[in-house]
Formats: C-alpha cells, sequence, structure tokens
C-alpha cells in the first residue's frame, strides 16, 4: 500500500497499471492526454509497451489485436476520439475482446471546449457503436474511485471477454487528491479464463455456464479465428436466424446475467430520504454538498449514486428511493440518464435537473433549478 | 485424397466463395507455398504464422486459413496486427486484403506501418476494383473506366502504391501478378525473411465484376489479357511503375532497404529507457 497525491488522469494510469496493463495505444487529445504521457514514463518499466498512432480508429484495433496476443490493453480518448473508436468498439463486442477505455468527457457537440467538462456523452458511451449488445461503463466522482474503478474496469472487462468503459471527465482527471494504491496482493486482480480442452476440441466461442468462452490467444498453438461476422462456435460465418439469434442473446446476456458482478453504486442518507437525488461522476460532488446543507437545515434529503452507470444499479436505486416523494437527476449537460432512472422508477414523480456547467454545477446553481420542486 | 497444402486449410469449410476463375485462389496457394517453404526449412513453424484481414473478398482468405487468424473489419488489419505484433514479436504476422482495404479505406494505417517500418508482410491484391460489394470504383481503377459509382466513367487517377510506399523508404516493395504464381511465391518467401515492412501488390482479376465492366466473355479472356501487359524484370526503376490500363505492365522487386523494423526500434528504446 502507498499513499500519493495524484490527479484522475495519473490515478486511472496507476490504477491500469496496477489491474496488469501491459500495452497502451492512443492519439493524443485533450482532456485524456495525461494518462498517455504518464504511462509512456511508466509502463516501460512494468514491461509494457505504450504506442501514439495515426489515428483512434488506429489506437482501439491495435489495442484489440494486442489483447489478442494475451495481454491487457488500453487506450484513453475523449468525445471526438471515442467517435472515430466506435466501429472497433463493436468490433470489440463482437469478437469479445477484454479491454479497456478511459473516456474523459469534455464539452460538445464538435470540438466544444477542448479543456473543458460536461456529461454529455453518457448515452454515446451506451448507444454509440453499431449492433444490440451491453456496455459496461464507470463513473467515478473522485481520483481514489478513479484508481479503484479502473482496477475494476480491467476485472470485468477480463472476467466477462468485453470491453469495459471508465467514463470520467475533463474536472475529475485535473483535480489533485489523495489516493490510496494497492501493491500486488492487496487487491483482487481478475485475468481471462483460459480454455481446459486439447488444443483440437477448442472452439473459441463456446461458452461456459456463465455464457463466457475461454480465451485461447494467437501464438499459443489453438489456431484461433477471430470474426467479426455472425459466427458459430467455432468462429464460423453463417447467415442463419439461428445461429444469429444465438451470438447476440449471449452476448447481451453475458452481462445481464452476471449483472451482480458488475454493477456498484453508493447511496447517502437514503433511509428516511423524502427527496433523492440521482447524480453521478464529478457532479455528484456538488449534489452530496447540498444534501448535507439541506440535511442540517432538516430537509429529508438523500443521494443515489451509480458508479456503474451502465449498467444502472436498479435494485440499490428502487431501494434508495423507495420512500421517496420526488426523484431529482442532476447532470452536467442536457438531461439525458434521467431517462434510464425512470425506467426503474415508473410510478415515482422523476424531474430532470440538467445544469450545464464548464467545471462542475455548483451546489446554489442546482439549489436554484430545483427549489421549485421542493 | 488429401494436398501437401491442406494443412495450412480449415478443409472443412471449403467450398470458398470466391468465383470461378477469381484471380484471389492464386495469391491464396502461392502464399501458403512460401510459408510451407519457410517452414519445411526450419525458419519458423506453423504455430508461429498468424494472418489477419479486413473486409472484401480478398479479406475473405482468413476464414480458410488454419493459423491464428483475424477477420476484422473494413481496413484496419494493419493497427490490429501491429498491436499482435507488438506483444508477440515471434510471430509472422501477415496482412492480406484487397485494395480497397488496404489502400484506400486503411491507406493511412498503410502509410504509417511504412513510415514506421513495421514487421509485417502486407499482401495487397489488387483486381482494382471493389468486387465484394459490386463493382464500385476503386483507388485503383483505371482512369475512364465504367464503374457502378462512375456510370460515365471513372474521372479519377489512381494510386500508384509501389511509389508511395518506396517514397517512405520501405524495406521491401514488390509488385507481382496472378498471371506468374512462381513469381508471388517467390517474393512472399522473400518478405517472411525481412525486418521491417514488406509490402506486396499482387495484381489479379475479378472476372465476374470488373470482367464484365471491362467487357471481357470469361475468366480466361481477363487472365490472357492481363498476362499480354504484364511483364516481369528484376530490380525495376520506381519509374516504371505506374500502371496505365492496356500498357506494360511492370513487376518485379522495386525497392529493397535494410532499415531497422519497428518491433527492434520499439523494444531497443524502452529497455533503454528502463536502464535509465
Ligand atoms: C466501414 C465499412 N465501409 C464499407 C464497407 C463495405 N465494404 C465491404 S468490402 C468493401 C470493398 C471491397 O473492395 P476491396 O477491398 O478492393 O476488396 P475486394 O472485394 O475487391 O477483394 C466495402 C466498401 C464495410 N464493410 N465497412
Ligand atoms: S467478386 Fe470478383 S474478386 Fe470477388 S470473388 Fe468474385 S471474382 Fe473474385
Amino acid at each position: 500500500m502507498k499513499v500519493e497525491y495524484l490527479t484522475g488522469n495519473y490515478a486511472i494510469a496507476e490504477g491500469a497499471m496496477t489491474a496488469g496493463l501491459k500495452f497502451y495505444a492512443g492519439y493524443p487529445i485533450t482532456p485524456s492526454s495525461e494518462i498517455f504521457e504518464y504511462l509512456a514514463k511508466e509502463l516501460p518499466k512494468v514491461g509494457g509497451i505504450v504506442v501514439q498512432f495515426e489515428d483512434e480508429i488506429a489506437s482501439i484495433n491495435a489495442i484489440i489485436g494486442a489483447s489478442w496476443a494475451g495481454v491487457k490493453a488500453m487506450t484513453a480518448t475523449s468525445g471526438p476520439g471515442f467517435s472515430l473508436m466506435l466501429e472497433g468498439l463493436s468490433l470489440a463486442i463482437m469478437i469479445e475482446t477484454p479491454l479497456v477505455i478511459a473516456y474523459v468527457m469534455r464539452t460538445g457537440p464538435s470540438t466544444g471546449i477542448a479543456t473543458k467538462s460536461g456529461q454529455y456523452d453518457v448515452m454515446q458511451v451506451r448507444w454509440g457503436a453499431h449492433g444490440n449488445y451491453e456496455i459496461v461503463a464507470y463513473a467515478p466522482w473522485s481520483v481514489q474511485e478513479a484508481y479503484d474503478l479502473t482496477i475494476k474496469s480491467f476485472n470485468v472487462s477480463e472476467l466477462l471477454r468485453i470491453p469495459v468503459i471508465l467514463l470520467s471527465d475533463a474536472t475529475l482527471v485535473h483535480l489533485w487528491e489523495r489516493v490510496v494504491m494497492k501493491g500486488p496482493g492487496e487487491v483482487v486482480i481478475v485475468d481471462r479464463k483460459k480454455p481446459k480442452v486439447p488444443k483440437d476440441m477448442y472452439k473459441p466461442y463456446e461458452p461456459d455456464e456463465d455464457l463466457v468462452p475461454p480465451m485461447a490467444c494467437f501464438g499459443e498453438g489453438y489456431r484461433v479465428l477471430v470474426e467479426s461476422l455472425t459466427h458459430d462456435e467455432r468462429g464460423y460465418y453463417k447467415t442463419t436466424n439461428e445461429v444469429q439469434r444465438k451470438l447476440v442473446w449471449r452476448l447481451v446476456n453475458k452481462v445481464r446475467k452476471n449483472k451482480h458482478l458488475v454493477v456498484d453504486s453508493a447511496s447517502y442518507f437514503v433511509d428516511d430520504a423524502e427527496y433523492v437525488i440521482v447524480a453521478y461522476g464529478t457532479t455528484a460532488r456538488s449534489v452530496y454538498a447540498l444534501v448535507k446543507e439541506l440535511r442540517s437545515k432538516g430537509v429529508r434529503i438523500g443521494l443515489f449514486r451509480p458508479k456503474s452507470l451502465w449498467p444502472i444499479d436498479d435494485d440499490a436505486l428502487v431501494k434508495a428511493c423507495s420512500k421517496a416523494k420526488k426523484v431529482f437527476v442532476v447532470e452536467n449537460n442536457v438531461g439525458v440518464y434521467v431517462n434510464e432512472v425512470c425506467r426503474f422508477l415508473k410510478n415515482k414523480d422523476v424531474i430532470s435537473i440538467p445544469v450545464i456547467d464548464l467545471d462542475i454545477p455548483s451546489p446554489e446553481d442546482i439549489l436554484n433549478v430545483m427549489r421549485e420542486w421542493l | 485424397m488429401s494436398h501437401p497444402l491442406d494443412r495450412y486449410l480449415r478443409t472443412d469449410r471449403l467450398p470458398h466463395i470466391w468465383c470461378p476463375g477469381c484471380g484471389i485462389g492464386i495469391v491464396v496457394s502461392a502464399m501458403l507455398r512460401a510459408i510451407d517453404k519457410h517452414i519445411s526449412e526450419g525458419h519458423f513453424s506453423h504455430d508461429d504464422v498468424a494472418v489477419v484481414s479486413g473486409i472484401g473478398c480478398a479479406a475473405r482468405a482468413t476464414l480458410y486459413l488454419n493459423f491464428d487468424s483475424a477477420h476484422v473489419i473494413h481496413g484496419r488489419a494493419i493497427p490490429f496486427a501491429i498491436g499482435l505484433k507488438l506483444v508477440k514479436p515471434r510471430l509472422k504476422v501477415i496482412v492480406i486484403g484487397g485494395d480497397g482495404d488496404i489502400a484506400a479505406i486503411g491507406g493511412n494505417h498503410l502509410l504509417h506501418a511504412a513510415r514506421r517500418n513495421v514487421d509485417l508482410t502486407v499482401i495487397m491484391v489488387n483486381n482494382m476494383i471493389y468486387g465484394m460489394t459490386g463493382g464500385q470504383v476503386a483507388p485503383t481503377t483505371p482512369p475512364t473506366i465504367y464503374t457502378t459509382t462512375t456510370p460515365y466513367g471513372n474521372y479519377e487517377y489512381p494510386i500508384n502504391v509501389i511509389k508511395l510506399l518506396s517514397a517512405l523508404n520501405t524495406n521491401y516493395v514488390a509488385r507481382a501478378s496472378i498471371t506468374h504464381p512462381h513469381l508471388i511465391e517467390r517474393y512472399i518467401y522473400k518478405a517472411l525473411s525481412i525486418e521491417g515492412l514488406a509490402f506486396i501488390e499482387v495484381l489479379s482479376t475479378c472476372p465476374e465484376v470488373f470482367g464484365r465492366h471491362l467487357g471481357f466473355k470469361n475468366a480466361v479472356e481477363f487472365f490472357n489479357k492481363l498476362k499480354e501487359m504484364v511483364r516481369p524484370y528484376e530490380k525495376p526503376p520506381i519509374e516504371r511503375s505506374d500502371i496505365v490500363w492496356g500498357n506494360e505492365i511492370v513487376i518485379g522487386e522495386y525497392v529493397i532497404n535494410n532499415r531497422e523494423g519497428f518491433v527492434r526500434s520499439v523494444y531497443k528504446s524502452l529497455n533503454k529507457w528502463c536502464k535509465g
């Protein structure tokens, strides 16, 4: 164990190294570049490789290739770069490739204000790529949590053979905070399952009971077949309803059925709460301050904070809001994640509180928008 | 009865999807003979070979190859292959694809792979058309020719990838043709022993789509026309590399350099960095 002061970006880089990262490919983009620069210095010292590619398309495809060579791989980017990565993300989902994308949100649309913060892209992360799939994305609210959830992102990606997104923002990655870092043996590290059958019996997409196929990699003698086309368990291209249904449902269900291993959330002051605010990432920091202040004035208000945005910890959400008369969803955008919250709180009064702020919405601004409903 | 090269094929997947008379099969079999020669000479083993391809008719080769193989997305075989190669330098990584896959949508990756001299063997099957999607113009299509997206005739000037890569000091740049299969084999064999990027363009025929555009009655007529134009030379000068349909098309080993490969330079500088 080691305690250090780090920025969010450095904590993500350190978390990745704790998780066993060995290959980083990227293309510089504010506000994520310090992850790249930090790893360029540090990753070689633990036997890893860092390469700058010609664009984000190359970067994501290179980490997919590296992951199939048998190592943990990641990239980091922001909105414009993630848009370019979407075809590769869809590929990673289809061919069941563990990898992590650290997505640092900045303002948009388009180039926006590169150095400034926002939470505009939470739906892009969920729905941006083509085809049907479940996505896993974590949203840390502190530098410590950036470190911890980066480790969790790698673990879940290896466990389920999926790409996982660590979704932060410009504010968090430039914040300096104290971080407790874990040494070897102090934190659980998950590695992908390897095949147990003889090489000539191995089928690259034949799942175990958990719906996840063991993963043989290149150069291990299994003659693996990576296939972006719709494929059967051997990886053979098939054009039948039967194979399409089986594949798509398994890709979706391997996340849904293992949801308990993925979801994460925190609830504060919710036991008797008449009002509950749902907030995630850096916005939740201001909301937390506001909730504490209102509590001190006798308002029965609480906070539910999803750490996994996708999928949301719906059981915990429902529980946190069980006594609430009103639920507010505070976001640093025009109000988008509120729809996901509504899905699970059908009979509740759910109110969207969108507060656009280039840094973090302040508790005062949030209260000003909320006041008319309190 | 089995063929000696069958061990390199997923024979249970045959027959393949290529049209009768398509040139791609000639490229793939020449590639397998080149690989087999290396393996039988003990230079590397069957399990040291990896093949990566994007999307297109030529890229479909990976479906049938009994190596570690990846059939990924259109244009992105090279970056996938680079990630693979950097992590497992022992592997002989081959990228195979069409001219659209490698020189159009994947063109930027090719250019930077050449600049970096990445240790890959890249085989571009140039049929001068988009075969898989039904005959649209490619960056290699000769001027004035009818395609489905240039019904008035191609108004563009084709890319000469040989010239492009020679300007980037690529270690090995050759052009072959399906009309001369022994040369495809010889160049791929050479490419597989070279450090850095080895690029081989193989002129091919697409009788089904491009053949119709050009007005050939059958695959043989198309093949014979190509054979009539193609002429091999020993170390031809780069100035001879432009392709003008109807004129002599020069094939041969255009460039042989000895620059340090990407894998060696990456590992060297990272090791130095770690030692302080
Ligand atoms: C991103 C993307 N754009 C377009 C396509 C459709 N597409 C598939 S193959 C292809 C071109 C095929 O031409 P080429 O690469 O020359 O290979 P050939 O089929 O002639 O061997 C295209 C445009 C695709 N699969 N992905
Ligand atoms: S469409 Fe053309 S390139 Fe594709 S398989 Fe048929 S003949 Fe070959």
